[in-house]
This record gives structure tokens, sequence and C-alpha cells, in this order.
């Protein structure tokens, strides 16, 4: 694969743009309940069905810290090659707001859970590494509801209090595809790992996107704007488009950037201040008096270390080795873990590189046709390996091949009983083969006087009248090597 | 540090205190004072003493991940001032 040249650059009229983006990706730990309570954190209950005394805030009630919530935290800062810091603090970031019924949600502000790490993303321009500066953990806040009465807001307190893992990257990021790269693979690292679910439809991952520009070659960072609570890849990159070429036409222009809180109206696809949120970054953050530092034992951390899944970076390296797949097609394979998992069960049964082709090729089609999951696929990993082999084997031809998957994906019948049963088997007897050929050859006796006269582009006339008259059966290797023999003679 | 009259506004507003106009003057007086007689404290040099977050010395009580709470909806709306069957209910907010 040739390697393409980076070129994201927004173009003004004084010059080249360089765009500067650095992300804090709110990610739902993965818990059956809350950071400080007992309530359940399932999606989709009825409105503060899953609230308790503590997540509503009532007085006197003292938060208790879920030990899962905290293992979850440094499996994740484990999977990004982050440190883990053995000693942190709880601290009360100070805000009015209707569903924060606390006035504070905890979280963690000088002395975070994890330190530093790193990401590495798969470009087409080579790999790049994306720095992360740190994980907190931190509580969600409740819901407003705004469309369910026109003079009043409807506040669920279902969410509040479910732990969040916010994760901020280093403003390492240059183009919105770096973007979609990045958030795929964290999530993908949290996937593997099993501390969130990476959902976004229901907001399990979310993310405050923060955007500057500079001019190409600059070694100073611009002004910067956060762009709030952005809910799927495709607003992220929108906002970071419309929002650069803000900057740089005010920098254009000769205006001066706000740093400035924004959000992303989807609808008008632009962004725009958030003027409530003028006072908001006087949090006061102190640390929370109900909540002692929290001490993790170094052999708590070694003890998660050890048990950690193999993750998508080291999945692929073996992936290379063992199955004897290219770079590209490894890391597609491994870019989920489901998918890993259905590739590997196939592995195991036909023939590795086949079975990677013909997964990245037709499955993959018609999963992405279906909208289904790889988990949902309508063919098993056992009867998927089935039907590579019987391409492999040479009982069926790859043409063939592709309307028995076909017939799989309508009846989830097994390969062998539909070939069987609708005698698509390939033709692979050489002498059956050689008296359809001679039946071809004594019927198109012009044609083979011409190729033997020199015009040799007929060959494939006669392959063409092979695989009609088999119903494209014939094996094709076998089929050139016949004519080729019989045309000769 | 000492703080003005427009500071004492300023987190008066942040904490959702209602400051009388007339009171500012002597608040600002008073918090000034109980600022002077903390800020002694300066004159120590802390800078190689970590911050004290806890004058215990245990480390934070955690509990297991199970589901012990909540379903309580009644309970927890009543005390609203107002709120419906299954939400509560606050003048409308909208960015």
């Amino acid at each position: 694969m040739s390697k393409e040249k980076f070129d994201y650059f927004i173009k003004g009229e004084k010059g080249k743009y360089e765009v500067v983006i650095g992300l804090e990706v709110h990610a739902q730990v993965l818990s059956k309940s809350k950071l400080f309570s007992g309530s359940s954190t399932k999606f989709g209950a009825d409105p503060n069905n899953q609230v308790s005394l503590i997540d509503s805030a009532f007085p006197g009630m003292l938060p208790v810290i879920n030990e899962e919530c905290i293992k979850q935290a440094v499996r994740t800062g484990l999977g990004l090659n982050a440190k883990i810091n053995n000693h942190s603090v709880f601290d009360r970031k100070n805000y009015f707001y209707a569903d924060l019924p606390q006035g504070y949600q905890i979280s963690q502000y000088k002395n975070p859970i994890v330190g530093e790490g790193k990401v590495l993303l798969d470009m087409p321009y080579g790999s790049k590494e994306i720095g992360i500066e740190r994980l907190h953990l931190e509580q969600d806040a409740g819901k407003s509801i705004h469309d369910m009465d026109p003079s009043n807001t409807y506040v669920d307190l279902n969410r509040s209090g479910i732990a969040l893992m916010e994760i901020v990257s280093k403003p390492d990021l240059r183009s919105p595809d770096e973007v979609n790269a990045y958030i795929k693979k964290l999530r993908s690292i949290m996937k593997y790992l099993g501390t969130c679910d990476g959902n976004m439809q229901e907001g399990s991952l979310r993310a405050d996107v923060n955007v500057s520009v500079r001019k190409e070659g600059d070694k100073n960072f611009g002004t910067r704007c956060e762009i709030k609570n952005v809910n799927s890849i495709k607003f992220m990159q929108m906002a970071i488009e419309y929002e650069a070429a803000r900057q740089v036409e005010l920098i254009e222009s000769g205006k001066e950037i706000d740093q400035e809180t924004r959000l992303f109206d989807t609808k008008k696809n632009e962004t725009r201040s958030m003027r409530s949120k003028e006072d908001a970054h006087d949090y006061r953050y102190f640390p929370d008096p109900d909540l002692l530092p929290l001490k993790l034992e170094q052999k708590l951390i070694d003890g998660l270390k050890k048990s950690l899944p193999e993750l998508p970076d080291k999945k692929k390296e073996r992936f290379v080795k063992e199955y004897g797949l290219n770079a590209y097609e490894a890391n597609v394979l491994v870019s989920e873990k489901e998918i890993s998992e259905y590739y590997e069960e196939v592995a195991k049964l036909s023939d590795k590189k086949l079975a990677a082709t013909w997964m990245m090729g037709d499955l993959f089609a018609m999963l992405n046709d279906k909208g289904l999951d790889i988990s949902k696929s309508p063919i098993s990993a056992k009867h998927f390996a089935e039907l590579v082999q019987a391409i492999k084997s040479g009982e069926i031809s790859g043409r063939i091949a592709k309307e028995v998957f076909e017939i799989m994906v309508e009846s989830g019948d097994n390969p062998k009983k539909i070939i069987e049963s609708k005698g698509m088997k390939q033709q692979s007897d050489p002498k059956e083969l050689q008296k359809m050929i001679n039946e071809i050859l004594s019927k198109n006796k012009d044609k083979v006087d011409q190729y033997k006269a020199g015009k040799e582009k007929l060959f494939g006339f006669f392959v063409g009248q092979v695989m009609k008259l088999s119903g494209g059966k014939a094996n094709p290797q076998l089929t050139n090597e016949i004519l080729k023999k019989l045309l000769k003679g | 540090m000492s703080l003005d009259k427009e500071k004492i506004k300023h987190v008066a507003k942040l904490a959702r205190i209602s400051v009388d106009e007339a009171k500012v003057e002597s608040l600002t007086k008073d918090l000034n004072s109980i600022f002077k007689f903390i800020e002694q404290l300066n004159e120590l040099n802390t800078d190689k003493v970590e911050p004290l977050t806890s004058i215990l010395n245990h480390s934070l009580r955690s509990r297991k991940d199970e589901i012990s709470d909540g379903k309580i909806r009644e309970k927890i709306l009543k005390n609203s001032p107002k709120a419906n069957e299954e939400f509560f209910v606050v003048p409308k907010v909208v960015e």
C-alpha cells in the first residue's frame, strides 16, 4: 500500500491553516450500580425509577464508592498504556443546573486516578501516536427534557450519579479523520476491556471537542474554543469543520477569537456561543469532605494488569504473524472485538487468508447492507468456515460461492446442504469437462480455426461457452488447462 | 488576597445567595478581615508539603457493585416544589 500524505488544512486567503484538536471523551463505565450509590445503571428504565436518596441529593446522605468502577477505570488506564496513580482525590466541581441536584459534581481535579498514556492510530499516511493527558472518574448528571411541555423542563435523574470516565487527550489531533480514528480506537479498546459499551446512540460515549487553528508551520497554539457534548463521530467532524473555518475567517479579517464554550447545532450545522456558560468556568473545585483520598495498592493494579484481555494492537500483531494476514487486513479484523472473535473461529476451521478475504468482502458488505452487527450475523462462523473450505477445496467456484452465500443469508442453512440440494458442486472431473469442451469445439469449428490462425482473444469466448453449458459450475482452472491442451492439438 | 464589592457580588451569584445591596459594604469589610487573619498562614513556607485532603489516616471505604437502591420514585418526587407523576418539573431551561 503506498502511503498518502497528510493534507488536511483550511485554506484561507492569506495561507494554509493547521487545525489543532483535543478531545475530552466521556465514557460511561460498565457497572451494575452507580458510582456512589446502589441504584441501577440500566438504560431505558421508567423516569426517576433508578434514583436513590443519594442521587437526588437528599440532606445527610453519604456517598460510598463502587469498587468495580475503580477497577474499570484502572483497567482502562492500563489499556491506554497510562500511568496509574496510587493516590487520587475526589473533588467537588460546583455549578447550578436543574439536572444536578447536589449543586456540584463529584469529579477529580488535581489528582486523577490515571495519568499520562498513549493511543496508536493507523492512518493512511502511517501510524500516529496520540497522547493521553489523564483519565478521571466523575458522576454523570441527570437528563433535562425540553420537548414534553411548552413552558417547563422535565428532569429525569436516572442517569444522575452513573460513573463516567473522562479521558482527556493532548492536543495531538489534526483532522476530522484523525478524530474519527481516535474515537473508534478508544471505543474498541474499551469494548475489548469490557469497561464501556461504547454505545453512542444511548450516550455511553460523548465528547467535548477543543478546536483551534494556526498558520501552517506555527509553533504556538491559537486560541481554542470548546464545543460541548457532541454525541456522534459525524457531528464531531462537522462541528470541527465548521469551527475551524469560522476561526480562520475571524483571523483573516483581523478579529480576535474569544476563548469560549460553544454548542453544535445539528440542525443548522453550525456552532454557537453558550452564553449561559460564561460564569461556569468558575467551578470552585475543592476536595470533597465526604470522601477520603483513594489509595490503590500496587498489588491490585498488578493483578488487574495480569487479567487484561489481549488488546487490538497486540492482536493485530498476532494476526499478521499467526494467520499470515497483511497489516490492512489485520487492522480491519481486530477493529472490533466481536469481529476478531468471529474471524478467529472461522480461521480455526478453514483457510486463514481466504477467510479474511471473504469476510472483508461479501460478509461485511451484507452486514452493512442489512445494518447488522457481526454478533447478529445470519451466517454463523461455523457455516461461514464451511463455505470458505468449499471454495478452498475446489468443491465450488468463487462465482457459485456468491450464490451459496446469498442462500445462506436467506435460509440460515449450512453450505453443504445448499450445495448438494441445488446441485451446485463444481465440475472438477477432467473426463466430464473434456467431453463438454470437445462438444463445444466441434460446434464452433470456424472459431477454432480463427483461434489457431492467431486470434487468441477467442479463448475467453470458449471459456464463456463452457461456463454457460455447465451452469457456471465448471472448475475455471481445470477448464483453462483442458481448453489450452485441446486447442493446441 | 482582598475582595472588592464586585467580587463579593460575583461569589454571591455563583452560590445563588441573594445579597442586599446595602449589606455589600459591610460584608466586604468583614470578609476581608477574615482573609487577613487566614493569610497569616502564608508566612509559613509550604513548598515541600503535600496538600492535606483529610486528617484521617484511612483509605476510602468502598462497596460491592450491587443494585441495592432505587425504585422509590414517589419518595424522591415528594419534596419537589413541582413535579408530575414521573418527573421533576422546573422552569424552561433551553440553550
